[in-house]
């Protein structure tokens, strides 16, 4: 068995993973030790990649011919949080090269929808952070004064640096930082940079907009069709606590239906006959 | 340059907000904020992506995506079913085009929002009004360099000028149909015209679909920042040899139609729908279960129709437009209304049992759509798996496709439904839900009824 330091993101993953292909190390034969257990495995054979066989030099991948969909999906996959990820990956790189280019395409095969799932619930993380986070913009004292908009958010999958495109396109012309636990990732208007994670504190905690944009929410919710489950599955919990307007929330349910009834009431009492 | 607004003026605005929004949130038209992609690059603020996003859900399970307001809630007329009618005692306000482009920018610039959906009550008269809510998006997009989402509402009377520059702002156009058959207009929208407002959205089809044609017929290169050029001055790319064609809506039209608050049956409600996806190539109709409002008329029904009822009817709607079903296979003359306890593909299937067991290792495209259970995206990816295996149950297990619905239909390479269980009355009983369970019966988004 070889053991392998599980990588921290998509391109060292491809680096090792090109290495072990290369090499036809087939994916039984190989661990993918997660950083944070490594002391307890001290004595087993530890393998990185040498650093004297450079990954992408030709004669190791001249022959290893792979989809374009599995690249899409292993960027994807390699920022979900599921250590086994890995191993999979490179299983299924393996099957690939091995008699198994049509793999990708059968959907109820065990890996290929392990890797479906896992690309499933990051996408759906990177959707909602396009969704989810919110800008307070403070005024930066140097640079003539410019308006810079800061953001907290805190994903489940390590999505902030494969959202930040997003972001770039809409809001070229601002300044923008989003500030995370794990990364940060930073726009001037004209690079775009990444730097590690910080805390909480480090980000804005209000800004002069939030009150009007707690108004909008309370007014356009309709009170007649309360439906609480829907609005938990597409803004689950786990969401709330980095959202300005959701603290109205208990109080536009428990008031939903009196309101309800207050309208009712008063076509009711329109509708009876005068004497 | 964005003004920042002192703390009276804000008041004002908040107040405003208030009851513009509260007037504007019974108009379920602007589920989407999904367009061809743009964006404005380092000049102006904003992108429009395929999919659209939603920004919030409030508690009614509702999509918040936009800003969606009107620009006042006084109206001349009177609708009986509307919150905004001339008679009803609601507090009235009205915004100036500043203030809503200051919003609209500020909550756009925080992420709050995808964009504008912008509506207006009918003062003084239908091109006043248009010309005023023109005016934001001309601002928006011209001044501002915005290219976020612009849903407009568009009023049936207004002059064909004023639809050209609408369109050429707006990635969307809507003009509610508001009732499903002319009778029930005449009766609870008396101002309202049903010709006037069917040669609209003929004269919107026939623009977008101009606008369309147009762009198909210059070079491919230059196709990429065409809805661009329409409001940006300055171009991306170096100048042009050829003048580009401006852009129409290039999002499409919706509608919307208010269900519940006539007794008009779910055909006549579907028939209405097909005819204008056919006839005006809507994108989509929008179906809003009558809702109680304050003030209402006391001509008007006390009792909201089961919100259950809208969901069937979106998922209908579906049916007519992704899986191949007509108007008369879904509601036949035998049945006007959607059965409320079954979605309709499968009271479909329980109706027309001599088309299955359907074999799902053989069965054509066609057929596969018309299986429960089965949605478009499952019945694509069943068939890309047969090309390489025979389809077992466990397949069916990892699509996640619904068995309790399917099985009784299907044939897979290690099941066949019992024949007894297929022509059993009991079938049907054992698929519906009960009926307690209906009212809690919670809708998915309109963007994804699954079947």
């Amino acid at each position: 068995v070889i053991s392998v330091a599980a990588p921290n993101d998509f391109e060292a993953w491809r680096v090792i993973a090109r290495s072990l292909l290369a090499r036809g190390l087939p994916p039984a034969g190989i661990v993918w030790e997660p950083a944070a257990q490594r002391a307890l495995w001290e004595n087993w054979q530890v393998e990185e990649p040498s650093p004297e066989e450079p990954a992408d030099s030709p004669a190791n991948v001249a022959n290893v011919r792979i989809p374009p969909r599995f690249l899409e999906l292993a960027r994807l996959v390699a920022a979900h949080l599921a250590p086994e990820r890995w191993a999979v990956l490179y299983r299924v790189l393996w099957r690939l090269s091995h008699g198994e280019r049509h793999l990708l395409q059968l959907a109820s095969d065990v890996d290929t929808h392990a890797l479906e799932m896992w690309e499933k619930a990051v996408r759906r993380e990177l959707h909602k952070m396009t969704a989810f986070v919110r800008f307070r913009a403070i005024r930066d004292e140097g640079a003539g004064g410019r308006e810079h908009f800061i953001a907290w958010y805190e994903p489940v999958h390590d999505v902030v640096a494969l959202g930040a495109p997003f972001f770039v396109r809409r809001f070229t012309s601002m300044q923008w930082s989003i500030l995370s636990p794990r990364r940060c990732v930073h726009w001037d208007g004209a690079t775009l940079r990444e730097s590690p994670g910080v805390s909480r504190d480090q980000a804005p905690n209000d800004d002069a907009l939030e009150a009007l944009w707690r108004t909008y929410y309370a007014s356009i919710f309709n009170p007649a069709r309360l439906k609480i489950d829907a609005m938990l599955r597409e803004m689950p919990r786990r969401y709330w606590k980095n959202l300005p307007e959701t603290d109205l929330i208990e109080q536009l349910i428990t008031d939903a239906s009196s309101r309800t009834e207050t309208m009712i009431e008063a076509s009711r009492e329109k509708q009876r006959p005068l004497l | 340059v964005h003004v920042q607004l002192n703390m009276s003026v804000r008041v004002d605005v908040s107040r405003k907000l208030a009851i513009l929004a509260d007037a504007a949130k019974y108009d379920a038209s602007c589920a989407s904020s999904g367009a061809r992609s743009k964006a404005a690059g380092r000049d102006g603020l904003g992108s429009t992506t395929p999919a659209g996003i939603c920004h919030s859900y409030t508690p009614d399970g509702r999509c918040v995506s936009l800003l969606k307001i009107l620009l006042t809630n006084f109206c001349v007329y009177e609708c009986i079913y509307c919150i905004n009618r001339r008679s009803s005692n609601v507090p009235r306000a009205r915004f100036t085009v500043d203030e809503v482009v200051d919003l609209t920018l500020g909550f756009y610039r925080r992420n709050y929002i995808e964009g504008l959906f912008l509506s207006s009550g009918i003062i003084q008269s239908p091109d006043y009004t248009m010309e005023q809510v023109v005016a934001v998006a001309r601002k928006l997009r011209a001044e501002h360099r915005f290219a976020g989402y612009i849903h407009l509402k568009t009023i049936p009377e207004a002059s064909p000028e004023l639809l050209a520059e609408a369109g050429r702002y707006a990635d969307r156009l809507s003009i509610n149909i508001e009732l499903p058959t002319v009778a029930d207009l005449g009766q609870l929208a008396p101002q309202k015209d049903w010709t006037n407002i069917d040669r609209m959205m003929g004269r919107i089809a026939h623009n977008i679909d101009a606008a369309r044609t147009a762009e198909v017929s210059s070079p491919a290169s230059e196709r990429a920042v065409r809805s661009f050029a329409g409001f940006a001055p300055k171009p991306i790319r170096p100048p042009r040899a050829r003048p580009q064609p401006p852009p129409f809506a290039p999002a499409g039209q919706s509608t919307q139609m208010i269900v519940g608050a006539t007794p008009t049956a779910d055909a006549a409600i579907l028939r209405t729908a097909d005819t204008l996806y056919r006839r005006h190539s809507l994108r989509r109709v929008y179906y809003s279960a009558f809702s109680p409002i304050p003030d209402a008329s006391p001509r008007l029904a006390l009792q909201a129709p089961p919100l259950v009822r809208e969901h069937r009817l979106y998922q209908a709607d579906w049916l007519l437009r992704f899986y191949g079903f007509s108007v008369d296979e879904i509601v036949p003359t035998a049945a006007a209304n959607l059965d409320l306890s079954l979605n309709p593909k499968l009271a479909w299937a329980l109706r027309n049992r001599h088309a299955f067991p359907v074999d799902l290792n053989r069965a054509e495209r066609a057929q596969l759509l018309r299986v429960p259970g089965l949605g478009v995206r499952n019945v694509d990816r069943l068939l890309e798996i047969r090309r390489w295996a025979r389809i077992r149950l466990v397949d069916l297990t990892r699509l996640k496709v619904n068995l309790k619905d399917a099985l009784p239909f299907v044939i897979v390479a290690d099941h066949t439904p019992h024949r007894l269980g297929l022509d059993s009355d009991s079938l049907r009983a054992r698929l519906a839900k009960p009926a307690e369970q209906l009212e809690l019966f919670n809708t998915p988004s309109p963007h994804g009824a699954t079947l």
